[in-house]
């Protein structure tokens, strides 16, 4: 038994060791959002000393840049949602009709030409279509509205909208897809026509799939960076007008990474405090969105 | 009547992003076709648009998908294997499993603050190609690490179960049963993170800002740029004949990935059994 003749010794030194690397591997997923979470709160704090959560929060105005210095974030989160509703309400219309298509009208061979052509918009990046918004969706808005501004929210609103169908058709039509055939049939058997099954049976057995999916596609849209930062301007305002230029969290945090801005500085901390707030309004989001589908899932089980 | 009226409502719907699909690559096409030449690929960026070239980005990007590369696979599909074949189901690992997915919904920009903060500062790689790839890891691993545990789920149990009934541990079932089988999966979740590591420009922007690079990186401590950024940086100046040789460097960028995309859906259809 000293000689180890089959090598059992070696194998299980060997599996102990790949045992540890991959649990190390495993760990650097937790260090990285434990690393995110301490970095913008460590750079948030000399924010926060300085100017006050309550100003913060409650102040009208933000103009870090400027003097006077204002440091009221309601015009960053204004226009970031402004932009991501018409995203998310861009996305949901016809993200929710393709979905009806995709799931209760369309072919299975109609189906797998389709959904790969409509997922390609998901993987264009989000610089192309900030170029796309700027350069052709605000000239055909300025013919429409001819007092739109050159950067505005309605356009980068738009084509974000279009970058996120793929996410809620995907979404809703997996919670379309987990409605069970007997509903529909039982349906048909009362005589009634495709349409009355999508939207009085399958609508509503889906519905919380549709709400999970505007929730993360609101999330997705407030986190994007590229498409808000080319088309919707700089200019932080309270406005709900959507013809005007805003501007949103992440593009007031590419703004001020576009200069050298010191390290230790006010305006430099100042994209921590804002990438936080940013960070946790997505999180509470996505939370929510995957506690609704998790529980629908669970419904037909 | 009302029949078909919703089946044409729907129909529309999806034909609206199929159709903006199909206008987006016109309008980039037909913007910057006209400055795609063999210049353009050998010439650094310059102050004339008509003179302006990619080489400096273009080889910032492939630096940096080689470099991300390189960290991303061994950690991501370490993690996958760990995950589905080697933890047991208490609570850590169930924390890093909600985890992972919730790094998937984190806005890249957060990842750009991070790198910025942590890589760029606090371990003072600077502005470098390596603050850059590790930030890039950090944002592309999740999907990694989710393509690369669907793929191993994929896998039949008896074929498992077979190899641990001759004795075989569980690195040895990993070794010969497990990676091999999954292997086109993986290859394809693998191809799919660098294609958006090679689309991402936010992160990149926060931790290298704006610049004005005319050299080809030779280190992975040199300063750098990669594509989308200076495709974001000619598209914000507000001049007509840089916003069409943005969209030069687009058709570029977006030939780049569908290649990509191409080479990864070919692995899997390849691999399927």
């Amino acid at each position: 038994m000293q000689k180890d003749p089959r090598g059992i010794r070696s194998r299980r030194i060997e599996e102990i060791l790949v045992l540890n690397l991959l649990r190390l591997s495993g760990l650097i997923s937790i260090i990285t959002t434990i690393g995110i979470i301490s970095i913008l709160g460590i750079n948030s704090i000399p924010f926060f000393k300085e100017v006050g959560l309550i100003e913060f929060f409650t102040e009208l105005q933000w103009t870090p840049l400027f003097i006077p210095q204002n440091f009221g974030v309601s015009p960053l989160v204004n226009g970031t949602f402004l932009v991501a509703f018409i995203a998310a309400g861009t996305a949901l219309i016809f993200g929710l009709g393709s979905a009806f298509y995709l799931s209760e009208y369309a072919s299975r061979r109609l189906r797998k030409t389709i959904k790969p052509l409509l997922e390609i918009l998901a993987g264009i990046p989000t610089v192309v279509y900030g170029y796309f918004a700027l350069t052709f969706v605000t000239p055909i808005i300025q013919i429409i509205f001819p007092e739109t501004i050159v950067f505005n929210a309605l356009s980068a609103g738009i084509v974000m909208g279009i970058m996120i169908i793929p996410m809620v058709s995907t979404l809703s039509e997996d919670a379309m897809n987990a409605v069970p055939m007997s509903l529909r049939e039982a349906a048909y058997a009362l005589g009634a026509k495709k349409y009355q099954v999508a939207l009085r049976v399958v609508f509503p057995s889906a519905i919380s799939g549709v709400v999970a999916s505007f929730i993360l596609a609101i999330s997705r849209a407030i986190g994007e960076t590229m498409i808000v930062s080319l088309a919707a301007g700089g200019k932080p305002a309270l406005t709900l007008n959507p013809l005007e230029a805003i501007q949103t969290m992440t593009a007031y945090i590419v703004t001020v990474s576009q200069g050298e801005t010191p390290q230790g500085s006010v305006e430099y901390n100042s994209i921590f405090a804002v990438g936080l707030l940013l960070f946790l309004l997505t999180l509470i989001m996505n939370l929510i969105g995957k506690f609704i589908v998790t529980k629908y899932a669970q419904n037909y089980e | 009547m009302k029949e078909r009226f919703f089946y044409i409502i729907f129909l529309f719907a999806i034909m609206v992003g199929i159709f903006s699909l199909i206008v987006l690559f016109i309008d980039i096409i037909s913007d910057g076709y006209k400055y795609l030449s063999w210049d353009f690929f050998t010439n650094y960026a310059s102050r004339k648009a008509e003179k302006s070239g990619i080489l400096a980005p273009l080889a910032g990007t492939l630096w940096l998908v080689f470099m991300t590369a390189i960290f991303t696979i061994p950690i991501g599909v370490s993690t996958a294997l760990y995950l589905e074949e080697f933890a047991s189901d208490n609570l850590l690992n169930k924390i890093i499993k909600i985890n992972v997915s919730n790094l998937a919904g984190v806005p890249s920009i957060i990842y750009g603050l991070l790198g910025l903060a942590f890589f760029t500062y606090t371990l003072s790689l600077g502005k470098s190609l390596l603050a850059g790839a590790l930030t890039m890891t950090l944002l592309v691993l999740p999907i990694v690490i989710i393509a690369s545990q669907e793929a191993i789920r994929t896998i039949q149990p008896s074929l498992k179960d077979a190899a641990y009934a001759l004795g075989a541990t569980k690195w040895e079932v990993s070794k010969r049963v497990i990676l091999p089988h999954s292997i086109g999966g993986i290859m394809s979740g693998i191809i799919l993170a660098m294609s958006r590591a090679i689309g991402e420009t936010a992160p990149i922007l926060i931790i290298s800002s704006i610049v004005f690079i005319t050299t080809v990186p030779s280190g992975p401590l040199d300063r750098f740029t990669v594509l989308p950024l200076q495709i974001y940086t000619w598209a914000s100046f507000p001049k007509d004949d840089f916003r069409a040789i943005a969209s030069t460097g687009i058709i570029v960028l977006l030939f780049i990935l569908i290649v990509m995309n191409s080479i990864a859906i070919y692995v899997r259809f390849k691999t399927q059994d």
